[in-house]
């Protein structure tokens, strides 16, 4: 009989096919993929020839938006990603997969790796289109491969998070609305407009949320303004949400009994 | 005598609702055991326990000689699944579909090609191999599920009501799959509400109702429960038949109001048939339209499942 030597799940082997399957389902949908690339572009040009003008910083604010944006932009790919893993809860499939004798994780790791794929090719593109419009960071190259391993550890961890909510959210729709707390939060951090130009409980709160030191630490290493501690606030903070929710994503995706 | 499946007293509720008060089953290595019940009968929860993805509450549930519980993982090892929903990824093809499952179970890769390959001819996928599954029809998709079980043969098949909401030829074609499946020696527990289906596939059928087994035997055993031939009254009109109801004294009669038709069984014999109707025609209902016929599963599952029918006087 076959359970004679039962070989344990490897969540590496099993997270690898995972993956795969997570970023086909991304090409295969090519629509969705566009209006998640287009929507934080056109926001950015909203900020820098629309609101820029009126909004004043020390420079140009195309140079104090940027870490923003790429924030903002993040927050709408956990939003897709919080809907695909609601919308795949409620597929026949993940039956098949809770009763297969794989690593209980796996499903989510795809999931979380494709998130992270799709916001590299939307960061880079929002990069790329700032460059274009003027945006001129004095960061040299150590600068920017900090900038990047801040942003991946970032983006990880609210993809994670978002994973995380659709689990719990009985719907796509439900999931979605959730995660558009976190398209919200850059509004009230340091990313549109600095702390101190806020009402006095709004930038207590600015101050403290997770966003900000992670966008301050971003325009810190790209235009050398200074990063104090935000830089140690900002792994703290992705440190905590990262380990709280890969431990109750592998929970709830045993439990979940719809 | 070796069981796949050995369930004794398994509980479980969801908040104040019983839905399993006590189920006893047990499947043999190698047969096809067929449960048989309504909606809300907990056909579907109880496979949902049996194949690790619910906790049960009280009892004992063991597959391939492990806890479900606490053994889920190698449980996993030696079922497979195929739902009450197609349980396929819709935005891949067959082929991904069948090499996703190989690459879970590390099939080794140079053999796993040629046993997609296989799985593909074998439940007859060849044509739309290449297709994504949303573009399946609902026969071709409970094929793909099928074969999606079958990458790695398992020791016990979970069939979920395989062929709800099928046309009859799509619903012929899994029966054929699944009669093969069965004689090649894998252990079925099929959930259906279709008689039919029981009495062609199973070796054996566990009726279910209210969350206990109520019966359990080969379908010519359950058929023998219910003796003699039923002798069907056929009415045109509800009065008639209301009538007919009140005035037929046998006591394990069914009825169908929509229909408008009355089962009395009877011994066969042709005194006890025209006793009952003379005593219609005397009570001023005789039938429309008489028939006999041998009881079939339907008979026994109305006799066993709908006990409040036979105490009507």
């Amino acid at each position: 009989m076959s359970t004679a030597t039962t070989p344990r799940a490897s969540l590496v082997l099993d997270s690898q096919v995972m993956v795969r399957r997570s970023l086909v389902t991304t090409l295969r949908n090519p629509e969705a993929f566009f209006t998640a690339l287009a929507l934080p572009v056109a926001l950015m040009l909203l900020f820098v020839y629309v609101f820029g003008g009126a909004l004043s910083t020390d420079g140009a604010y195309v140079d104090y938006v940027v870490p923003g944006i790429i924030l903002l932009c993040a927050g709408f790919g956990a939003g897709t990603t919080a809907a695909a893993v609601a919308h795949d809860m409620t597929n026949g499939i993940i039956d098949r997969f809770r009763s297969m004798p794989i690593a209980a994780g796996s499903v989510i790791v795809g999931h979380v790796v494709a998130s992270v794929a799709r916001n590299a090719v939307a960061t880079t593109l929002v990069i790329g289109v700032a460059l274009l419009v003027g945006w001129r960071p004095s960061g040299g190259p150590v600068a920017w491969l900090a900038a990047i391993g801040a942003l991946t550890v970032f983006v990880l961890a609210i993809s994670w998070l978002a994973a995380t909510v659709g689990l719990i959210a009985r719907t796509p729709e439900s999931a979605n609305a959730f995660t558009m707390v976190l398209a919200f939060l850059p509004y009230v951090s340091t990313a549109f407009v600095p702390a101190d130009t806020l009402p006095p409980a709004l930038r207590g709160f600015a101050e403290n949320q997770p966003m900000t030191p992670m966008i301050e630490t971003l325009r810190g290493l790209w235009m050398g303004t200074p990063i104090g501690d935000h830089g140690w606030w900002a792994l703290g903070w992705c440190g905590v949400i990262l380990v709280g929710a890969a431990v109750c994503s592998a929970r709830l995706f045993r439990r979940r009994t719809a | 005598m070796t069981y796949t499946v050995e369930v004794e007293g398994l509980t479980k509720s969801y908040g104040s609702t019983d839905v399993l008060r006590g189920v006893d089953l047990a499947v043999e290595t190698g047969t096809v055991l067929a449960l048989l019940g309504t909606n809300g009968a907990g056909k579907t929860t109880l496979v949902r326990v049996l194949a690790t993805l619910i906790g049960y509450d009280g009892g004992s549930a063991r597959v391939a000689g492990r806890d479900v519980a606490r053994e889920a993982h190698a449980v996993r090892n030696a079922i497979s699944l195929t739902g009450q929903y197609a349980a396929v990824d819709e935005v891949l093809t067959a082929r991904e579909n069948l090499t996703m499952v190989a690459r879970l179970r590390r099939l080794p890769r140079p053999g796993s090609a040629a046993r997609v390959d296989d799985v593909v001819e074998r439940f007859d996928l060849t044509a739309i191999a290449d297709r994504r599954a949303s573009t399946y029809s609902g026969g071709q998709r409970r094929r793909l599920d099928l074969a999606m079980s079958m990458v790695v043969p398992p020791t016990l098949l979970f069939l979920d009501e395989p062929t709800t909401g099928l046309d009859p030829r799509s619903r012929d074609q899994v029966w054929a799959t699944v009669r093969e499946l069965a004689d090649t020696g894998v252990t079925v527990l099929l959930t259906t509400q279709h008689l039919e289906e029981a009495d062609r596939l199973a070796d054996r059928v566990a009726v279910l109702d209210g969350g206990r087994v109520v019966a359990d035997g080969t379908p010519e055993e359950l058929k023998a429960q219910v003796s003699g031939e039923i002798l069907r009254l056929s009415y045109g009109d509800a009065r008639t038949y209301e009538t007919a109801l009140a005035s037929v004294r046998t006591p394990e009669v069914t009825a169908d109001p929509v229909l408008l038709t009355v089962d009395v069984p009877t011994d066969a014999a042709p005194e006890s048939v025209c006793r009952v109707l003379a005593e219609l025609a005397a009570a001023g209902a005789p039938p429309r339209r008489v028939d006999m016929h041998a009881p079939s599963l339907d008979d026994v599952f109305r006799t066993l499942t709908a006990p409040s029918l036979e105490a009507r006087p």
